[in-house]
């Protein structure tokens, strides 16, 4: 089965990282994706941008596009990772891993229902 | 990430928030700094133990300031505390406090304190360092290194900008819509004041500069954030990463400065880019222009070439026209005249460029350009007059040293160079 696990922090502290930290965190994380990577289970993986550059379009008739994230929370959805798992215990335990390697903020765990790839070329 | 490091990175993104908040319960910049700086140390020694709490900027604002009422109580020995003041039990404050932080008042509250530091009063240089050390919580011993001077010399400076400040007086009531927009036009002018105090670092020192650069993009991406819909931040914030962007190609291997043409363009921060170009498309869907969006525009043409010939001069040209006409200035058109060099030709240039003469007499960069028209043209000899003019007006060695290099080619080629400006 497939999970998507987004990733929530707050972005403020996210940006306080210096450069070392940033890369750090990045490294430790690029681990714990190789092994996924190794097993074949790693899909479509992204880091978002800032929510400065994010633009918004509420659906109303007529729809209207409005600067900045859907939602204005304390913790901003930075990224996310698709990854295949046997089972719910399995995702939590990836979850885990991933955390370990980048602590603060949360992981939200959701099975996917619809999945495709895409055209997109590497 | 350690402890510490996780600490300092929250303490340090909590602080403007949190500064901003202690101002507005004291009224006092240094009362609101001290209390801080005790939520700090109590922070230090609570986290490790109890974990982070959930919301950082909550628990420095309610700590700072309760140390900070417990101290006036006991320099006054007034022993009552009044029923808003006594929070007894920290885990449900926070969250009462976090509630009440709603964006409006936490967006002013930010808004005020990097306002009070652009106070006109204040010439540029200490509003960069009262800026760094209040909003972005540098050490005086930072701050000084990045200015090249000593600390005692920059304590002096901030202590004294500080008294300016307290002298005229915070505005502290909630800002109208006009007023908000101009507090924001001036905060924005001193984030661009701390961008170009890194971005105008020389070679030898432009790694110790570098971190002004990036200070200048955080409060950018900051003060973006509180107001999400403001074109002309969008344009600041794309205008600074898409110049930091090419921060590692601009010095060559002995520090001399490396002009846009000859930079090799796989330095250039494609993450940077990508953000400032996605920032300006924001931003221009608004149909509001303004200086900092057409600069960042400028900007992003550049960074949208892969080799300089493929730079599109024409669209160029026009946005430094929209510029010209924005904020007049000499020096803006004698950037125009590059692009018009490129598009029509050295001499349409150099027509473009005779009337400023007079106003930039001083200038090295008038002498430069209009030495490189020249030679484009084949008038040698003026060309090697406005070069050495150029030479003796130069700022830094590297500039001179970049002019030199057009006259050695003078004297070594009997035709005219290709020269790049």
């Amino acid at each position: 089965m497939l999970y998507a696990i987004l990733c929530y922090h707050d972005e403020d502290f996210v940006g306080s990282w210096s450069k070392e930290q940033d890369a750090a965190v990045m490294s430790k994380l690029a681990l714990v994706q190789n092994k996924l990577k190794k097993e074949g289970r790693l899909g479509p993986v992204a880091r978002l941008l800032p929510t400065t550059a994010a633009t918004t379009l509420r659906k109303d008739d007529p729809p209207v596009v409005l600067d900045g994230p859907y939602a204005e929370t304390k913790e901003q959805l930075l990224g996310f990772y698709v990854i295949e798992c046997e089972n719910l215990d399995a995702a939590v335990e990836v979850a885990r891993d991933l955390g370990a390697a980048n602590p603060g903020g949360a992981y939200e765990i959701r099975p996917v229902g619809v999945f495709d790839a895409g055209t997109r070329a590497k | 990430m350690t402890d510490v490091a996780w600490i300092d990175a929250a303490i340090t993104s909590a602080r403007p928030q949190a500064v901003g908040a202690l101002l507005r319960y004291f009224r006092n910049l240094d009362t609101a700094e001290e209390a801080f700086q005790n939520a700090c140390l109590r922070a230090l020694k609570s986290w490790p133990q109890h974990g982070p709490p959930r919301d950082p900027a909550a628990w420095l604002i309610m700590v700072g300031r309760n140390a900070a009422i417990d101290e006036m109580r006991r320099s006054n020995k007034q022993d009552a505390l009044s029923d808003e003041a006594a929070v007894s039990d920290l885990d449900d404050a926070e969250q009462e406090i976090a509630d009440r932080l709603d964006g409006s008042h936490y967006r002013d509250d930010i808004l005020r304190l990097l306002f009070i530091c652009c106070h006109p009063d204040l010439p540029a240089t200490q509003q960069i360092a009262l800026a760094l050390r209040i909003v972005s919580g540098l050490s005086v011993k930072q701050i000084a290194r990045a200015f090249l001077v000593s600390e005692a010399a920059m304590e002096q400076r901030i202590t004294r900008a500080k008294t300016r400040v307290a002298r005229a007086g915070v505005p502290f009531e909630t800002p109208g819509a006009v007023e908000r927009s101009e507090r924001l036009a001036a905060v924005a002018a001193m984030i661009y004041l701390i961008f170009n105090e890194g971005y105008s670092a020389s070679g030898e020192t432009s790694e110790i500069r570098m971190p002004l650069c990036e200070e200048a993009i955080r409060l950018a991406r900051l003060l973006l954030r509180l107001f999400q819909s403001e074109p002309e931040i969008m344009g600041l914030a794309a205008l600074l990463l898409l110049q930091h962007a090419r921060a590692a190609a601009r010095f060559d291997a002995n520090g001399e400065l490396v002009l846009l043409e000859d930079q090799d363009r796989t330095l250039w921060n494609q993450k940077l880019i990508t953000e400032g170009v996605a920032l300006i498309d924001k931003a221009m869907r608004h149909r509001q222009s303004g200086p900092y969006q057409v600069q960042a525009a400028i900007a992003a043409l550049h960074s949208r070439a892969a080799k300089p010939e493929d730079t599109d001069w024409a669209q160029i040209d026009l946005l430094y026209g929209a510029l010209e006409v924005m904020q007049p200035s000499p020096v803006v058109t004698l950037n125009r005249s590059v692009a018009v060099s490129k598009v029509r030709g050295p001499e349409a240039a150099l027509e473009m460029i005779e009337p400023l003469g007079d106003r930039l007499s001083n200038y090295f960069h008038y002498f430069g350009v209009r030495g490189a028209f020249l030679l484009q043209l084949g008038r040698n000899d003026e060309a090697r007059v406005a070069f050495d003019r150029a030479i003796a007006l130069a700022n830094t060695s590297a500039e001179a040293a970049h002019i030199r290099m057009h006259l050695d080619r003078l004297m070594r080629d009997s035709k005219p160079p290709v020269v790049r400006f």
